[in-house]
């Protein structure tokens, strides 16, 4: 150790020339400050460029083949309105058609931006084009994971340390993006092994398991529930306490044996396990002593195989491409997503009788299996029809749309947003670029604070989510007084569309125009341009913002904006 | 005429029942409306049994052992110290000073057991008396009782949550808008209620949205928008609220200061004292949180100064409901998911129990001074006497508030649940 009281005056600078030094440091290390700041801030508040469609050719092979399979599915609901004697809406116009899609597949409106390029198309294929781009949007295989996952294992944390449920909705996000075929998605989530963290599919299974001194485990009953809800479409967990009252179509021993195909999964130290040897142990009602259940499933037993562990047996049967239950379920929710409402209702009680079928099920189902279970193609067949292109309203104000016209897919149905698609949309229409994943980073930050925020306040509908469910005060408060309005609305030319519409548009009945465009995608009707034009003209520059505001909050506030249409 | 001004802001909707019975007193009943008349006569029925519930939840786990039930000089004691209360026999955790001298006037259950031993699933079956099932989402207590027990005259949430947890009572299959409404410590101002604007700028935003709202009911049917969105009725409901007097009710600042002090200087204290103003403006059900009771190191400590809390804003919030002869027709409870391990862990925490732990009643009818149950000073798990599940609270509640908890309600799902599969346990019961 040398001495530090007698330092070597040869290592030391003459105080001239340290001081020179020193500032010379200064500057470098401000200048370096300055250049790295700006180096983040550009990086933060840089936009990406959005690209065309890839998989876009209006002639292409796969589109004329969606055309096809939507035009036989129109054929079923045109002979059920001809003898209903019921005549359809009109067809909704593109813009419309888009607002829907990107509220299905996004969560949220599209942009101003959007709008712009939409209009830019051919008249001929402009939703096709939408939807092709929506369909490569990372925001659209998140977002309808997350809506998926919700049937699959609900919306709570669960267990604490051995799920995951961050992991299961990127995972299932990854298989939509890579389109992997559904029957083979669900065979890995119902058969998953291994540790929920390696094997995102396995929390699935983990979701379940019961922390208490009772057992330590997956629970079988919980894995029957969801497996027959989420990919069967039935609902055989009523009589797991007592036989079916309504209609005695399943007797609790259905729902056990069924249950009894879980019951070899367990927790170990590499995560989820078979145990060849456990059993699935009952106390039947009116018993007193518990009875060994063994697996049987409950209808088309010939399509189950042979070989197998159990879960991988109830896998296989399941998602056979002859057990029409899996690929109506699939239907029946990919339309529910899109369409706002289930085609058959309550979404996970699909009758297994043809007969009682609604129209357009079978068909789809049938186009389903027979391409592969791709989700991608189902998600363009149901929105290339026509009960997904009709107006939601009539064009003759004497005959306005009637609950027989909905009741019957002859109008597109109103459906309440989301609270997260009401936040995404305030979001966004404040906005006037597109908040994706080219987004400037700082403005996605900022987007997924307030929206958690909001849905906090405006609350969670949960899993039952295509529920009839009743708007609420605190989400009137929220829209008139909250703060993500007021913000979204405030006077900020950085970021708020209301502001740069202000500024930019050229005069009042372009600014009125785009502020229509941004919060409903649609342009205003005479009756509303005129009275917000009028509001417009003749102000001083602060005023106009005033009314700009005012147009927003209106707009923000009014029905059209809260409910899908 | 704007719709959007049209909410029923009319003399009568502003009136209390016992303004009403006042008025009517002084000037005899002749005037009154058939409405008005069996309101006054509905008041009358509602003041023989109870018809609120403020909720004290203990959010994380109160420890029994520290608190409602200790086993002083035991094992499981692990040296906690104990008090004596003013019913003979019965002691009380050291930091529930005021609490026991209230015990005459409240109801101990020893003997709870939930099934659920994980935060999520046990504070669910707490809230709603049901387990978690993944084909419904069960009503909470709270909204169950404000959707069976309606009251036309408030403008203010029926519903309300302090400082509510992760985890806020909700009206599940019964709907959104029997959630509860969330406000923070009261001392905040409460979130949305005013308007951002004055109101000259509120009439042109409403007569703008007017404009927006006709071009959208254009082609669609009649009933749209008073049926099928409600928008206006919500927006309505909405505006009234923001102006009523109700809303002071929220404002603790408006109490006198020794009643504010007598609560203790903390956001639950504080909420105590809103909870009870707003039992008194009519709210049916309140819940107030106190977090900080999931004690898995140091649970000695972090239950004490939890408790200290606890007592110092119960014990006032039941004097309170007394002296302002609300404490018959108001049900007070106070527990928590779950209780906590006799057995300390090596951190000297103590971890979840749910084989047997307390909560405490008060007022509304329930047996004054009594000690349900008692679960033996064992390190192991054995059943408690007299075990009561948690599902037997919530029917024992409802019943005492006149509602049938076997009745069937059924679901939007078209599947009939009834409003608790729990005992009704009489012998809670003042009148059993």
């Amino acid at each position: 150790m040398s001495d530090v009281t007698s330092p070597n005056p040869s290592a030391v600078p003459t105080p001239s020339a340290n001081s020179e030094n020193r500032r010379w440091q200064g500057w470098l290390c401000i200048g370096a400050i300055v250049v790295g700041f700006a180096m983040v801030a550009n990086w933060l508040w840089r936009p990406n460029s959005r690209p065309a469609p890839h998989h876009f050719h209006p002639e292409n092979q796969e589109l004329s083949g969606v055309r096809e399979s939507a035009r036989i599915v129109d054929d079923a609901f045109a002979n059920h309105w001809e003898k209903e004697t019921i005549s359809p809406a009109p067809p909704a116009d593109d813009l419309t058609i888009a607002r829907r899609l990107s509220l299905a597949l996004t969560g949220t409106i599209p942009s101003l931006e959007e709008v712009r390029s939409i209009e830019a198309q051919p008249e001929n294929h402009r939703v096709q084009w939408w939807l092709s781009r929506l369909l490569e949007d990372p925001r659209s295989s998140d977002y309808v994971a997350e809506r998926l996952a919700r049937a699959y294992v609900g919306v709570e944390n669960g267990p604490f340390l051995v799920y995951r449920r961050r992991r299961l909705v990127r995972w299932i996000s990854e298989q939509l993006q890579s389109h992997r075929p559904y029957d083979e998605m669900v065979r890995e989530l119902i058969s998953a092994e291994g540790l929920w963290t390696t094997n995102p599919a396995a929390n699935f299974i983990t979701a379940t398991i019961e922390q208490n001194d009772k057992k330590e485990g997956p629970d079988q009953i919980q894995l029957a529930i969801r497996t027959t809800r989420a990919f069967l479409g039935v609902r055989i967990d009523c009589v797991q306490c007592h036989d079916d009252k309504f209609g005695d179509r399943w007797k609790q021993e259905d729902f056990h044996q069924l249950a009894a195909f879980y019951s070899e999964a367990e927790m170990k130290l590499t995560g989820v396990r078979d145990d060849r040897k456990k059993h699935h142990e009952v106390q039947f009602r009116g018993d007193s002593e518990t009875s060994t259940v063994s697996p049987v499933v409950p209808f088309a037993p010939e399509l189950m195989p042979a070989q197998g562990s159990h879960r991988e047996q109830l896998a296989a049967w399941t998602t056979h491409p002859e057990n029409r239950a899996f690929a109506r379920t699939a239907v029946n929710r990919v339309w529910a997503i899109l369409y706002g409402q289930p085609l058959v209702s309550p979404i996970d009680d699909i009758p297994l009788d043809p007969a009682q079928l609604p129209p357009g099920m079978e068909l789809l189902a049938e186009d389903f299996i027979t391409h592969d279970f791709d989700i991608a193609r189902l998600i363009r067949v149901i929105a290339e029809s026509r009960p997904y292109q009709l107006d939601s309203r009539s064009h003759d104000p004497e005959q306005p749309i009637t609950e027989a016209q909905e009741k019957n897919w002859a109008a597109f149905p109103l459906t309440r947003l989301r609270p997260e698609q009401v936040a995404n949309s305030v979001v966004q229409a404040s906005y006037l670029d597109t908040i994706d994943e080219a987004a400037p980073f700082l403005i996605q930050l900022a987007k997924f604070g307030q929206q958690q925020d909001f849905v906090k306040r405006y609350g969670d509908l949960g899993e039952g989510e295509f529920d009839e469910q009743s708007g609420t005060i605190p989400q009137r408060l929220l829209l008139m007084n909250g703060k993500l309005v007021k913000e979204r609305t405030d006077n900020n030319p950085v970021i708020n569309a209301v502001t740069r519409i202000n500024s930019l548009a050229p005069d009042p009945k372009t600014a009125v125009e785009a502020a229509y465009l941004c919060l409903f995608t649609r342009r205003p009707t005479k009756v509303e341009s005129a009275h917000f034009v009028q509001l417009l003209s003749n102000q001083g520059k602060n005023a106009r913002h005033r009314v700009m505001e005012d147009l927003y909050w209106s707009l923000l506030n009014a029905t059209e904006f809260s409910w899908n249409h | 005429m704007n719709p959007f001004f049209n909410h029923a802001c009319g003399t009568s909707d502003h009136w209390s029942r016992r303004t009403l019975l006042k008025t009517a007193g002084l000037s005899g009943l002749g005037w009154l409306t058939p409405l008005a008349d069996s309101l006054a006569i509905q008041s009358e029925k509602n003041r023989t049994r109870p018809r609120s519930v403020i909720l004290l939840w203990m959010q994380g786990g109160i420890s029994q052992l520290d608190t409602f039930d200790p086993h002083p000089d035991t094992e499981v004691a692990y040296g906690a110290r104990t008090i004596k209360t003013a019913l003979p026999g019965i002691q009380l955790g050291e930091s529930l000073v005021q609490t026991a001298e209230l015990l005459p006037e409240m109801t101990l259950v020893r003997s709870m057991v939930s099934l659920e031993g994980d935060h999520e699933r046990a504070m669910y079956q707490a809230k709603t008396g049901y387990r978690i099932n993944p084909s419904v989402l069960h009503a909470s207590l709270g909204s169950i009782i404000c959707h069976e027990l309606p009251d036309s005259q408030l403008d203010i949430p029926t519903h309300v949550s302090i400082l509510p947890s992760q985890w806020p009572a909700r009206g599940g299959y019964l709907g959104a808008q029997w959630d509860a409404f969330k406000i923070g410590d009261p001392t905040q101002a409460i979130p949305d209620v005013s308007s951002r604007v004055d109101d000259e700028r509120t009439k042109q935003r409403l007569a703008d949205l007017n404009v927006v709202e006709g071009a959208f009911a254009q082609g669609r049917a009649a009933n749209l928008g008073s049926e099928r969105t409600l928008h206006r009725d919500l927006m309505a409901k909405a505006r009234r609220m923001m102006s009523s007097d109700q809303l002071a009710a929220f404002d603790v600042k408006q109490a006198p200061a020794a009643e504010r002090d007598a609560y203790g200087d903390t956001p639950f204290g504080r909420g105590c004292l809103a909870a009870v103003r707003l039992i008194e403006s009519g709210v049916r059900c309140v819940e107030v949180t106190l977090n900080g009771w999931d004690t898995h190191a140091n649970n000695a400590e972090g239950q004490q100064t939890q408790a200290a809390i606890l007592d110092t804003a119960m014990a006032a919030l039941i004097r309170d409901l007394k002296n302002r002869d609300l404490l018959d027709e108001t049900i007070v409870v106070c527990g928590s998911e779950f209780g906590r391990t006799p057995k300390q862990n090596p951190l000297e925490g103590r971890d979840h129990w749910p084989h047997g732990f307390s909560i405490a009643l008060a007022g509304g009818g329930f047996r004054k001074g009594y000690v349900h149950g008692s679960t033996s000073p064992s390190m192991e798990k054995t059943e408690p006497a007299d075990k009561v599940m948690v599902a037997d609270i919530h029917a024992t509640i409802q019943h005492a508030l006149g509602i049938d908890p076997e009745y069937e309600y059924m679901t939007p799902a078209n599947r009939p649940i009834a409003f608790s599969e729990g005992r009704v346990r009489r012998e809670l019961l003042a009148d059993a």
